[in-house]
């Protein structure tokens, strides 16, 4: 047995990351410069929809310090328009040009990009670009435009993009046999990712060599090359996409904007680096939105608490276009995928409706469909707990997926490989001290006071493998990564991956993964990401999966060069390689302890060749692996949140936040925490606060962070998270994602405590936010 | 289009001298002009605080002033908290609680957190929520920034005395 130095996966070590990013010396796109680069700003759309007329360029190009001006037409012959292919039966694909062309469909959609020699004289002139607008009647209400036009795309004849239908069981005789049926409309409103760094990117076109260097916000690189590659019509070598430090993504920067593809044409055009760097207005008026669905959900149960069906009509807006790579899809499907939740749901139909209109595209964003899953199926288990008189907690107990059922397929296909939901229930209630919290509630009830308990239950499936696309029907791979792990002559660990980070710490936790499996230095290890032109093939971070994926990956490469390490070294050693133990960067004979190399002395054997290496063995100590999950691998939880109402100023104030989660082995338990609480955050803004407010017209009320409001620091709870720590056992490394689950399950929790909270009202939350509009207008009809 | 004008300020205590358009932000001026990219730019509209510096030492929003109306002002960056490789003891706490993660918002909360500390060096955690919600955060939910500010009020406040 060979011994690694295993302390280094699960140890709280502080992050590689922080040194750069304390001291003002981190890299992101609008910090880098290019000699002789020139700035773009983009003409965009006044109105929701419009036909684009003439394009009066000339007074802008008039401007001192203007380069250029350039319509679609200019562009086209440069780049073909993105297109989200599908292989789902009924969609309907969207193209997206890098500038509209002809008609425009949701407000800020860019028409022209002037390019200039600074950001500011580039502002000034797209000012003075003239358009020739005619605007049309805007598609806003997605229930009115799925029967009847005008349609968004008039290409399509319809604004239903995409239908599906999941069906399990026999659902009308379960509803005819129940005791209880509870049922309701539920409504998420629209949300932003409001990621603290916008959009930008940076094209520098080699003119010699005929090659592109993108530097982008992505989280995707990638992706972003290979589809490049075809938009640009390039080969895909002459193609590099970097992600240098970016500044948060939470999903929507997984999406290739226009704004990536016009850059990276214009910057071939003119022959000079061209860079983008978007505000705020931009970034609310044009990056993916979230969420934006209306439920209609029913609930059947018998007269103990026990699930006996569920059906649900799902209406998604996912605005003007189908974004690449995902697809309108995403958000849409995955709310009827995850509806069954962590329960047994025998018998389930999930119907999902996604519904074009003017506004701004939906994209993926942080839990993807399931935050509006567990808001629906956790509200009407309480409503129907609330009915039949049991507690919240109990109903959940009677009807969980148990850990001898796994790995169990639910009702709507996704396959959890553990079920530890009863587990995480019990030490949330246990950290809670759930018995209190009710005794408070019946003081505070006494005294005269709305104070609410929530929980809410989910699972989710991370690390999703090739069995089950990321998004279904997309024609992209998102089930491997790859790792190479690279030791040279001077004993230093180099490890690649084509994941890119947006603040998740990567650096640090895999390279705790590589130096841990390998026996390697913590210090010794160096990770490089987010550079297609740097390491192995691969598509980016997103959907939980860089620790399963890229991890397993790091896991495979970190065992196949450790592996040549020991016969190098036992070579050198005289010994036989079963009998040598590795760590710390050092290997030595197990029991004697002065026989040992360093780990460095095995590299320079392994460069050097000659005598230094057994007889023919292959020079060199690298390894690159691939990995694929196959399934994926269940991550879940119970959120418990403890609210208090104001009813004088119809305020929810949060007093107390409380996770117990299965994120299997825990990588960095310090990273965990804060993947975890950041998602949460996250939720409670979903929750309470945020909400993007279109009006009938199609225009954007909430283009300012005065209008769209995210948590500050006042807005959340003290927190307590704790990890189950139970390994998966269908991963490599047994890792679970984390990333997303804060996100799930608060709204969910937040929405129940409220609704507890105001049960002796007889109100009931339908409606996420919770604004204190909303909440007026609920305690004015009591 | 105006005729440049001259600003001198000093920064991290280095003078500096420079031409810009009356028009130019303070924050482009330290970033552009200075190239002390460390001071980030996120809403443009005095919200998000990515892009507080102190000025005169206090805090201020560096995309809400002009490069002219910071003229002969003394202006401290996040480039000039650590002082020879060494961690400001914010900054170290900062990296010891987690109190970053994308590292965006991280130099407009570094100087909001400095200013607290300055006006009210032993904060309650109340208190240094209230301090710190000039500027969001969209990663860290908050939790490990306000240990931060907890644990770096603790070391600050016994150095001063001696």
């Amino acid at each position: 047995m060979i011994s690694r130095s295993p302390s280094l996966i699960g140890a709280r070590v502080t992050r590689v990351e922080d040194a750069r990013l304390l001291t003002g010396r981190g890299r992101y796109v609008a910090d880098l410069d290019a000699p002789g680069a020139v700035h773009v700003a983009f003409v965009r759309s006044p109105h929701a929809a419009a036909h684009v007329g003439r394009i009066d360029v000339t007074r802008a190009l008039a401007e001192p310090g203007v380069v250029a001006c350039l319509t679609a037409a200019d562009l086209a012959p440069l780049a073909r328009p993105i297109r989200a292919e599908s292989r789902t039966r009924g969609y309907r694909a969207t193209d997206l040009g890098a500038l509209a062309s002809g008609v425009v469909r949701h407000q800020g959609e860019a028409v022209a990009a002037v390019v200039a020699e600074s950001r500011y004289v580039a502002e000034d002139a797209a000012d003075l670009v003239g358009v020739d607008w005619e605007p049309l009647p805007a598609v806003t209400d997605p229930r009115a435009a799925a029967a009847a036009g005008p349609f968004v795309h008039a290409d399509l004849g319809t604004n239903v993009i995409l239908e599906r239908e999941f069906r399990t069981g026999e659902v009308e005789p379960a509803f005819r046999a129940a005791t209880l049926v509870v049922a309701d409309r539920f409504r998420f409103h629209r949300h932003a990712a409001i990621a603290m760094e916008n959009r930008a990117c940076l094209a520098a076109w080699d003119t010699g060599r005929g090659d592109l260097t993108l530097h982008s916000t992505t989280q995707i690189p990638g992706m972003i090359r290979d589809a490049l590659a075809d938009i640009l019509d390039l080969p895909g070598h002459r193609i590099r996409v970097v992600a240098p430090d970016v500044g948060g993504g939470f999903g929507m920067k997984t999406i290739l904007y226009p704004e990536e593809v016009a850059v990276a044409a214009i910057a071939r055009r003119l022959g000079r680096p061209v860079k983008w760097i978007g505000d705020r207005r931009e970034d609310l008026l044009t990056s993916s939105q979230a969420w934006d669905e209306q439920v209609d959900a029913e609930l059947a149960v018998d007269g103990v608490g026990h699930i006996l069906g569920l059906r649900a009509t799902v209406l998604c807006d996912v605005g003007a276009y189908s974004m690449y790579p995902w697809t309108a899809s995403i958000e849409a499907v995955q709310v009827i995928s995850f509806l069954p939740g962590p329960y047994r749901v025998p018998a389930y139909r999930g119907a999902v409706q996604a519904v074009a209109t003017n506004k701004a595209p939906m994209g993926p964003y942080r839990g993807v469909g399931r935050p509006v899953s567990a808001f629906v199926v956790e509200g009407l288990l309480d409503r129907a707990a609330r009915r039949l008189q049991l507690d919240p907690g109990e109903i959940r107990r009677r009807n969980f997926v148990r850990p001898d059922e796994a790995p169990y397929r639910s009702a709507s296909g996704v396959v959890w490989d553990t079920a530890t939901f009863a587990e995480c229930l019990e030490r949330a209630c246990r950290i809670a001290d759930y018995e209190g919290l009710r005794r408070q509630q019946q003081e505070a009830r006494a005294a005269g006071r709305s104070f609410g308990i929530g929980i809410a239950s989910y699972v989710e499936l991370t690390g999703v493998g090739s069995a089950i696309p990321a998004s279904p029907g997309a024609d992209i791979s998102t089930g491997t990564e790859g790792a190479t792990v690279r030791v040279d002559a001077s004993g230093t660990v180099t490890a690649t991956f084509a994941i890119a980070s947006q603040g998740q710490g990567h650096e640090t936790t895999l390279a705790q993964v590589v130096a841990g499996t390998l026996g390697a230095r913590l210090g010794d290890v160096r990770v490089v990401h987010g550079d297609t032109a740097a390491g192995p093939i691969g598509s980016g971070t997103y959907a939980s999966r860089t620790a399963v994926i890229a991890g397993g990956a790091a896991v495979r490469a970190a065992e196949a060069v450790r592996d040549k390490a020991l016969v190098i070294a036992a070579h050198l050693l005289e010994a036989s390689a079963s009998d040598l133990d590795v760590a710390d960067g050092v290997i030595s004979v197990r029991g004697a302890g002065d026989r040992r190399v360093t780990l460095r002395e095995v590299a320079r054997a392994a460069y050097a060749a000659g005598r230094r290496l057994p007889h023919g063995l292959e020079p060199g100590l690298e390894a690159t692996r691939y990995y694929d999950p196959y399934f994926g691998t269940a991550s879940g939880a119970t959120h418990i949140a403890v609210v208090e109402i104001d009813r004088a100023v119809a305020a929810v104030r949060l007093h107390r936040y409380v996770i117990a989660e299965d994120c299997g082995r825990v990588i960095n338990p310090l990273v965990v925490e804060g993947q975890t609480i950041g998602g949460l955050a996250q939720g409670v803004g979903a929750a309470l606060l945020e909400e993007v407010v279109y009006d009938g017209g199609g225009q954007l009320l909430t283009g300012t962070l005065l209008d769209y409001l995210v948590p500050m620091a006042t807005d959340m709870p003290p927190i307590t998270v704790e990890h189950l720590d139970r390994p998966s056992p269908s991963t490599l490394g047994g890792f679970r994602g984390v990333g997303e689950g804060g996100t799930i399950g608060a709204p969910a929790a937040i929405a129940n405590a409220v609704s507890d909270a105001l049960a002796p009202l007889g109100i009931e939350i339908t409606e996420l936010p919770i604004t204190p509009e909303r909440l007026f207008q609920l305690l004015a009809v009591c | 289009m105006s005729e440049p004008v001259t600003v001198r300020l000093t920064v991290n205590g280095v003078a500096h001298e420079g031409r810009c358009e009356p028009r130019k932000l303070l924050v482009d001026f330290i970033r552009e002009d200075l190239g002390l990219t460390g001071t980030h730019v996120g809403c443009e509209h005095g919200i998000c605080g990515a892009c507080t510096v102190l000025i005169n030492g206090e805090a201020a929003r560096s995309c809400l002033m002009l490069a002219v109306q910071a003229n002969g002002a003394e202006i401290a960056t996040v480039e000039g908290l650590a002082t020879g490789g060494t961690l400001h003891p914010l900054q170290e706490a900062f990296r010891e609680h987690h109190g970053l993660q994308c590292g965006f918002c991280t130099p407009g909360m570094l100087m909001t957190a400095l200013d607290l500390l300055r006006v009210n060096p032993q904060p309650t955690e109340a208190e240094i929520r209230e301090g710190i919600s000039a500027v969001l955060c969209r990663c860290t939910g908050y939790h490990g920034i306000v240990k931060a500010v907890e644990a770096a009020a603790k070391v600050l406040v016994p150095a001063k005395r001696v």
